[in-house]
C-alpha cells in the first residue's frame, strides 16, 4: 500500500478521531453549479449533520471530500493540514470513509467476503477459519448482526444498510460519512445504529459527518448542523441552538404549509384478495404463507414489519415476479397472475422497492420509462406504430406535474437521483385509472417536502376509489396513511388493528415477532 | 482397425478422447473464467488460440525444444490478452465487438505468419505413460496422458482456491461483480480487467500450444475447428468455476470421441450424428441446471452480457 499523501515534511495525523474542514468548496459540472463556495468544519470527535432538500448538492459535497469529484475551486483540511485528495483510495489511507446511499457492497460475495476484501491490509492468502474467528468475535461486540455466511445481494435493504455501517467501525474508519444511514431501518434499529456511533464519537474515536432528513436524528445525535440548499450554504450551527421549525426553514428557504388531503368514503368492494399463497423466501430456506389478505376499494392497508420479514417476497408475488407454491390471488374477482394484460384490465399499479432496479429500465431515457403503461396503448385499443412526439409531450408534462428534477428527459433514467426515479416511476404508475395501488416504501431515501407531496398522491388515489395496499418500513407512514394495518413477521400476516385502534407499542410488539 | 475389445472399445475411446481432447478446451475456459470473473468477455480466445498455436509450433521448429514452443504461445497469448484489455479500457468500447476483431487478427496472423511451418515437423511435447500396467495398446493409447493436461487440472484447482482465499482472487470478483463498489474500495478495476484478459489470453496460448505440439500434433488451417469459441461458452455452462471447467472440458472431449469410436466398433449408419454429441450434450445439461426463478448462479455482475 502507498503511504497516507501529506504535505512534505509534516508530522503524522494525530491518533484518535479526525477533524475536517472545507474551505470555500466549489463544484461545477459543465454549466451547472453542484456546490457553491461552501465551508464547514467537523471537530474531532463531533457529529455533524448536512441537511438539505434532494439535489441541494450534500453528495456532491461529500464526493468532493472523499475524492471520488476533484473540486473545481477550494480546499481541504484534514487533521488541520491541508490535503489534496486525488481520489477515494488516499481517503482510505487517511482513515476516512463513507457509507453510501448506494450500497457498495459487492453483491455475489458474502458478508464475510465483503468485510475482509475492504480491509486495506487483507492478507495475500486468507484464512478463512482464522477470519471467520476473528468477524465472529466483532460482530459478537457490535449492537447489531448481520449472518457472516450469507451472499449479500440475499439480504434485505435494511440489512445491507447495517452492513455497510459495520463495515467502517470494521475498517477503524476515524472520520465517517454516512449518506443517510437510517433511512431503512426502523426507528429502533436506527437509535441503536446512531447511538452506537455518537458513544464512539464522544469516546473520541471517530468524527461523524451525516447526510439526513430527519430532523428528530439531528436532534437527538448531531452536534453540529450545516444546511445546504441549491448548492449553497444556507445555515450553520449548533443543533442546541436550533429548533425543528428553524431547520425546515434553512432547508426549503420559506416555511411552506403542507395540508394533508382530507381522506373521504368508505371501503368498497373486495379488489385484491389472497387466499393461502405460499412461495419462498429470498433465501429460499423459509415459506412465505399468506392465509388471507384482502384489500378493498377505497382503502389504504398497510403492512409493517421489520425489512426482511417477507415484505419485499410479498412484493414478488404481486408483481408477477415470484412464483407461489400454493394459494390463490384475485383482483375484482378474477384470478391474477400479473400478466401486463390482467394489470391493464384490472388498472393495477406497483411502486416497487429500489425502483430502477424493479420498475425501470435503467438505460432507457426517462420519456421511455415513464411512457411503460401507454406506449402501446391507443385509448383502449393496442397500436403497433409508436407516437414518439406524443410520448415525450405527454413525458414532459408528468415530468413537470411530479417535478422530477431531471437535466435531460431523453437521457437514461439511471442518471436521475434516487428520489427523482421514484417520482417518475410514481408519475407513470399515478397516471391514469389506478383501481390498485401496491406500494412498497414509496418515501425511501426523500427529503420531506417530497414525502408529503407524494404520501398525499396516494390518499388523493385512495380517495378517488383505488385500494391501496402500503409495504412500508417507516412506521409513522404506515400510522399517518393507514385505514387499516398489518403486521408481517416471519414471512406471515401476525396481527390486525384498524387504524384508529392502533398503538404504536402494539404495533412494535407484533414487529418484533410475538403474537 | 480390427478390435478385439468388442464394445469395451467404446468407453475406452471416450475415456482417452476426453484426456486428450480436453486440454486445449480446458485452458481457453479456465482463461476465459479468470477473464469474465473480472467483468469483461474476451471472444477473442478463438484466435488466440490459433495464433498460440502457430507461434508454438514455429518456436518449436526453429528452436528445437517444444516446452520454450509452449512458453512462447503463452507469451503471445499475453500480448494479444493485453491487446485486448487496453482497448476495452477505453470509454465505451465494446468488449465483445474487440473480441471479434482480435478473434479474426488472430487467426489471420496466425495464418500469414504460419505458412512457412506447415510442412516441417516439430518435436511433440512429452506425455506420461499411464497406462503401463495394462498390456492392451488400446488402453496404453487411451491414458497417455499429457504433461499439460496435468498442468491444467492443478491450474484449476488452483484458480478455485485462488478465488476463494487469496487477495487478488476476492479482488478480481470484486471487480468482476460490482465496479462501484472496486472504486469504493479504492480498486483500479480497468486495470485490473487488464491484466485478468492478459493472463486469461496466456492461458489460451498454452491451449494453443497443445494443440499444434501434441494433438493432433501439426501446425496447419484448420487446427482450432472453433475449439477456442466453444470454450468461451462452456464458461457459462460451467458457471464460472474453474473446477466445473474441468469437468465441462473433460464431458466435451468425452463426448467428441463417441463418433470416431462407434464408427471404429463397426457402427457404419448415423455416426456422423454422434459428431454433434458434444454440444447436444452441452445444450441438454445447460437447460437441465437452469432455473426459471433465478438468473444464472454465479454470473459476474459487471459481465456485459447478463447485464
Amino acid at each position: 500500500m502507498r503511504p497516507a499523501p501529506t504535505a512534505i515534511g509534516a508530522e503524522p495525523l494525530p491518533p484518535g478521531a479526525l477533524g475536517i474542514e472545507t474551505v470555500g468548496m466549489t463544484m461545477r459540472f459543465g454549466n451547472f453549479t453542484a456546490l457553491e463556495d461552501v465551508s464547514l468544519r467537523v471537530s474531532p470527535g463531533t457529529f455533524h449533520a448536512l441537511l438539505g432538500e434532494n439535489g441541494a448538492g450534500k453528495s456532491t459535497l461529500v464526493k468532493c471530500i472523499m475524492g471520488f469529484y476533484h473540486a473545481t475551486a477550494g480546499q481541504l483540511l484534514v487533521g488541520g493540514r491541508e490535503i489534496e485528495i486525488a481520489d477515494p483510495r488516499d481517503a482510505r489511507a487517511l482513515s476516512m470513509g463513507m457509507v453510501y446511499q448506494h450500497f457498495t457492497l459487492v453483491p455475489s460475495l458474502t458478508v464475510a467476503e465483503n468485510l475482509v476484501i475492504s480491509r486495506a491490509d487483507a492478507p495475500g492468502i486468507i484464512d478463512w477459519g482464522k477470519e471467520l474467528e476473528e468477524l465472529e468475535a466483532f460482530m459478537a461486540s457490535m449492537p447489531f448482526r448481520v449472518p457472516l455466511e450469507q451472499p449479500v445481494n440475499r439480504l434485505a435493504a435494511g440489512e445491507k444498510q447495517k452492513l455497510e455501517i459495520l463495515k467502517q467501525l470494521y475498517l477503524g474508519s476515524r472520520f465517517v460519512i454516512l449518506d443517510e444511514p437510517t433511512s431503512v431501518l426502523t426507528p429502533d434499529e436506527a437509535d441503536e445504529v446512531l447511538g452506537h456511533v455518537r458513544g464512539l464519537c464522544t469516546a473520541g474515536e471517530i468524527s461523524v459527518l451525516m447526510i439526513t432528513h430527519k430532523f428528530r436524528e439531528v436532534t437527538a445525535f448531531a452536534d453540529e448542523v450545516s444546511v445546504l440548499r441549491k448548492g449553497r450554504l444556507v445555515g450553520q450551527g449548533k443543533v442546541a441552538d436550533l429548533t425543528h421549525e428553524q431547520m425546515a426553514e434553512m432547508m426549503i428557504g420559506v416555511e411552506k404549509e403542507y395540508r394533508p388531503v382530507e381522506r373521504s368514503g368508505s371501503p368498497g368492494k373486495l379488489v385484491l384478495e389472497l387466499e393461502n399463497v405460499r412461495a419462498t423466501d429470498r433465501s429460499g430456506l423459509k415459506e412465505i404463507a399468506l392465509d388471507n389478505l384482502t384489500v378493498r376499494a377505497g382503502e389504504i392497508v398497510g403492512i409493517a414489519g421489520i425489512s426482511g420479514n417477507g415484505q419485499m417476497e410479498l412484493m414478488e408475488i404481486l408483481t408477477g415476479q415470484r412464483s407461489t407454491s400454493a394459494g390463490q390471488i384475485r383482483v375484482e374477482g378474477e384470478p391474477y397472475k400479473a400478466t401486463r394484460a390482467e394489470s391493464q384490465a384490472h388498472s393495477v399499479r406497483y411502486l416497487p422497492e429500489e425502483p430502477l432496479r424493479n420498475a425501470c429500465a435503467p438505460r432507457m431515457s426517462v420519456i421511455e420509462n415513464i411512457a411503460f403503461r401507454s406506449f402501446d396503448r391507443n385509448a383502449d385499443q393496442q397500436r403497433f406504430w409508436l407516437t414518439p412526439a406524443e410520448m415525450k409531450r405527454r413525458g414532459n408534462e408528468l415530468i413537470s406535474a411530479f417535478k422530477v428534477k431531471v437535466a435531460e428527459p431523453e437521457g437514461p433514467i439511471a442518471a436521475l437521483s434516487g428520489g427523482n426515479v421514484q417520482r417518475a416511476v410514481l408519475a407513470r404508475e399515478l397516471t391514469g385509472d389506478v383501481r390498485l395501488l401496491i406500494i412498497s416504501n414509496p418515501c425511501f431515501g426523500l427529503d420531506f417536502a417530497a414525502v408529503a407531496e407524494i404520501r398525499a398522491r396516494i390518499v388523493a388515489a385512495r380517495n378517488a376509489g383505488a385500494g391501496v395496499l402500503l409495504m412500508s418500513e417507516d412506521l409513522d407512514e404506515i400510522m399517518e396513511l393507514s385505514d387499516r394495518i398489518l403486521v408481517m413477521s416471519d414471512g406471515r400476516i401476525n396481527f390486525e388493528v384498524a387504524a384508529q385502534n392502533a398503538t404504536l407499542a402494539e404495533i412494535g410488539h407484533h414487529m418484533g415477532g410475538h403474537a | 482397425m480390427e478390435s478385439d475389445l468388442g464394445l469395451w472399445a467404446i468407453p475406452l475411446a471416450v475415456i482417452g478422447g476426453a484426456i486428450r481432447v480436453s486440454t486445449p478446451i480446458l485452458f481457453v475456459s479456465l482463461g476465459e473464467t479468470l477473464t469474465e470473473r473480472s467483468g469483461r468477455i474476451n471472444l477473442g480466445l478463438e484466435g488466440t488460440l490459433v495464433f498460440g498455436a502457430m507461434a508454438a509450433y514455429a518456436t518449436a521448429v526453429l528452436s528445437g525444444s517444444p516446452w520454450l514452443g509452449v512458453l512462447v504461445g503463452a507469451l503471445c497469448g499475453a500480448v494479444f490478452g493485453l491487446i485486448h484489455g487496453v482497448i476495452c479500457s477505453i470509454p465505451k468500447v465494446n468488449d465483445i465487438a474487440i473480441g471479434i476483431a482480435m478473434m479474426l487478427l488472430g487467426t489471420g496472423l496466425a495464418f500469414y505468419f504460419g505458412k512457412p511451418f506447415i510442412q516441417p515437423v516439430a518435436p511433440d511435447l512429452p506425455a506420461i505413460p499411464l497406462g503401463w500396467w495394462s498390456d492392451l495398446p488400446q488402453v496404453q493409447a487411451a491414458l497417455n496422458v499429457n504433461v499439460l493436461f496435468v498442468i491444467g487440472l492443478i491450474a484449476a484447482l488452483a484458480l478455485a482456491w485462488a478465488l476463494r482465499a487469496t487477495r487478488p482472487g476476492l479482488i478480481l470478483r470484486v471487480v468482476g461483480d460490482s465496479t462501484d463498489a472496486a472504486r469504493a474500495m479504492g480498486l483500479r478495476p480497468a486495470m485490473i480487467r487488464t491484466m485478468a484478459t492478459a493472463i486469461g489470453g496466456a492461458f489460451a496460448g498454452i491451449g494453443g500450444s497443445y494443440l499444434s505440439l501434441y494433438y493432433p500434433g501439426s501446425w496447419n488451417e484448420g487446427i482450432s475447428s472453433g475449439q477456442g469459441l466453444m470454450a468461451v461458452a462452456l464458461v457459462i455452462f460451467a458457471r464460472w468455476s474453474p473446477i466445473n471447467c474441468f469437468w465441462a472440458a473433460l464431458l466435451f472431449g468425452g463426448a467428441g470421441a463417441l463418433g470416431p469410436a462407434l464408427q471404429s466398433v463397426g457402427v457404419t449408419q448415423g455416426y456422423y450424428l454422434f459428431y454433434a454429441a458434444p454440444y447436444i450434450l452441452t445444450l441438454g445439461v445447460l437447460i437441465a441446471t437452469s432455473s426459471t426463478s433465478r438468473a444464472l448462479t454465479g454470473a459476474p455482475g459487471e459481465l456485459s452480457i447478463t447485464k
